[in-house]
């Protein structure tokens, strides 16, 4: 019967790595996320919406997923570049250059929380800077961008730069002789064939952004209200023993982003259609 | 890592072994040296299968012991722990093996009921023990088998104040000043933040002002609210962010003496908070009477004079002042101190202030 309904590939190992696949899967991601969901619904739905319908989770999810969303479009750009530069020109350095990208992923985040906060105090040497013009930069929400911007700067640069890498000249060449100039090349040209991967690094940073916790509070202030990210407040909740309240702010969070990035992967889609299979 | 010779036409490759093992592929153009791709596997397989083993705990040592303790016990307990191995030698036995684990008081707790493997805890709240005992891992009447309800010595909170008091905060009520901005760490996750917070209540009430009022005036002068003491305390110093730190006392007379006694002053205000930080055994961990023995001996040597001379020295109010530094003990300055049970004790403090929803939620949700 269901031999019939499924269509069995022609190569051989199917099952194999499909069960090598699910098994991983399962202990490593769906299990745990289904536990979230046990504890995150125990207490009821009227009372998971009561949690997350406080004026204090809704200020920190608003302020999680807004500095995430400004930090993934920093990645955005700054990382475009940073793979062009890295790919497309030699210099003295470079490959130190690229090693440092990783950099971010090798940190503790604890490690990369205090060395911003250092850095961006009022008393730290960039801090100081700013403070003689008036701005605070660490224990404000500049504070958290600028951490969330640090964790998640990889991303685009390392989904992008194999990219980079497979563009022929021939394809610039192309569009030179045809009369295009160089701005028109890029934005005709260049960036539609980077987009899908820009695309998935930018999912990837966003994610890596919203779960941030432990770069952040240190250089956040912790704020409720003000600058209270919405993983503090999970921990909190965590240590008032309150699990499904921690579980259901979780959920939230969980919900928020995958309709983000349901959003991200249709843009793809689009942007697929529009110019084809790259 | 990889190469890849191209071997075209009909010139063959020849292949030569090396004395140890590495084999060269010669095209005549060009040649390559290098290990086998299975020997490279294997030493790969090799090192995970070492790197696998090596995620398996060891056994629990019988003369090994776990204290898990709250944020700023870190000098103490190194100290009572390198006096009590010494003693414990002394006594015949085998040279024991003590850890110490440090961190906020309510996350420590939190460790212990989900597992971490804690023969003793001395933590800043009973309430934090209270949490563990509820979950049988200790009896509920555990603050009674050790002397001074299980508490082998007091602290107080005090204020850490720039040289020279620039502010000129003397009291409490000088917290809300205009201008001035206070570092407390967040009463959600910080014992000692719990304390602060008691303390401006206390005065307040004291002093015929709204508690409620006033804890939230004082709250709105706070820049960072951070995770726990120790972290404050490194706002305040490295970080120079606000004008007053309130601290354990303990924590402030650190802060003195390893950063220099010219860069900080302690003010005393007229009332604050009598904290009893207790100690018990975590029944459930105990996995041998070898190990019960060391754990029990260990909290009574809490309470030795010996002890209670390297508390007085490490800034915490002993009992015991018998072998003390006579000088160590006269720092501490006489101030009206009041205790958990002026608040009702802590189960109703922690449901009524702290709880989801309690009054210090209300005070920022408020805002």
């Amino acid at each position: 019967m269901m031999t019939g309904l499924v269509h069995r590939s022609p190569i051989p190992g199917f099952g194999l790595s499909a069960g090598v696949t699910l098994t991983m899967l399962s202990v490593v991601v769906l299990i745990p996320i289904g536990a979230l969901f046990l504890e995150g619904f125990s207490a009821g739905i009227p009372t998971l919406i009561d949690t997350i319908n406080t004026g204090r989770v809704r200020a920190a999810l608003y302020l999680s997923f807004r500095l995430s969303v400004i930090a993934a479009c920093v990645n955005l750009v700054f990382g475009l570049v940073l793979a062009w530069v890295l790919t497309r020109y030699d210099f003295p350095g470079r490959r130190i250059l690229d090693a440092a990208v990783d950099l971010p992923f090798a940190l503790p985040t604890a490690v990369a929380g205090i060395a911003l906060t250092a850095l961006y105090a009022p008393n730290g040497a960039f801090g100081a800077l700013f403070k003689d013009l008036g701005i605070k930069i660490a224990y404000t929400q500049w504070g958290i961008l600028i951490a969330l911007i640090f964790v998640g700067l990889p991303f685009v640069t390392r989904t992008v730069q194999p990219v980079v890498e497979e563009i022929e000249r021939e394809v610039e060449e192309a569009s030179a002789t045809l009369g295009a100039s160089r701005a028109y090349t890029i934005r005709r040209v260049i960036l539609p064939l980077l987009m899908p991967a820009a695309l998935t690094g930018f999912g990837l940073s966003l994610a890596r952004a919203v779960g941030e916790y432990g770069s952040v509070i240190f250089i956040a202030g912790n704020l409720p209200m003000k600058t209270e990210i919405a993983p503090l407040l999970i921990v909190i909740k965590l240590e008032e023993y309150n699990d499904p309240g921690a579980a259901a702010i979780g959920l939230a969070m969980l919900a928020i982003s995958f309709g983000m990035l349901f959003l991200i992967n249709l843009v793809q889609v689009f942007s697929r259609r529009r110019i084809g299979h790259v | 890592m990889f190469a890849t010779l191209h071997v075209a036409g009909r010139i063959l490759p020849w292949a030569d072994d090396a004395a140890d093992g590495r084999v060269t592929i010669s095209t005549g153009l060009r040649s390559l040296t290098g290990w086998p791709v299975l020997r490279g596997l294997q030493t790969a397989a090799l090192a995970l299968a070492v790197g696998f083993a090596g995620l398996t705990a060891q056994p629990v040592q019988a003369q090994a012991l776990l204290n898990v303790s709250y944020d700023p016990t870190r000098e103490l307990y190194a100290d009572i722990d390198k006096a009590f191995a010494a003693w414990w030698v002394a006594e015949g036995n085998p040279a024991p093996e003590i850890q110490a684990s440090h961190g906020g008081s309510g996350a420590q707790a939190r460790a212990v009921i989900e597992g971490l493997d804690a023969q003793v805890v001395t933590l800043a709240l009973a309430a934090d023990i209270d949490k563990i005992a509820a979950q049988g891992k200790l009896p509920a009447d555990w603050q009674g088998k050790l002397p001074h309800n299980s508490s082998p010595y007091t602290s107080t909170i005090v204020f850490l104040v720039r040289e020279g008091n620039p502010k000129g905060i003397k009291d409490w009520g000088d917290l809300v000043a205009d201008g001035v901005e206070v570092i407390t760490p967040n009463p959600k996750t910080s014992g000692g933040a719990r304390w602060n917070y008691l303390g401006a209540w206390a005065w307040a009430e004291q002093n015929g002002q709204d508690p409620q009022e006033f804890v939230k005036s004082l709250y709105t002068h706070v820049p960072v609210l951070d995770k726990g003491a120790r972290d404050a305390t490194t706002t305040f110093t490295q970080r120079e962010i606000g004008d007053v730190l309130l601290a354990w006392e303990n924590e402030a007379y650190l802060a003195q003496k390893e950063l220099g006694e010219d860069q900080y002053d302690i003010v005393v205000p007229s009332v604050s908070v009598l904290a009893e930080p207790p100690v018990a055994l975590v029944e459930a961990n105990l996995h041998s009477d070898d190990q019960r023995k060391l754990a029990e001996a260990y909290l009574s040597f809490l309470y030795t004079p010996e002890a209670q001379a390297i508390i007085f020295k490490q800034f915490y109010r002993g009992w015991d002042t018998s072998k003390a530094d006579p000088a160590d003990v006269a720092r501490f300055p006489q101030l009206k101190l009041v205790d958990i049970a002026h608040f009702g004790g802590w189960s109703k403090v922690q449901a009524d202030h702290f709880a989801d929803g309690g009054i210090f939620d209300q005070i920022y949700v408020a805002q």
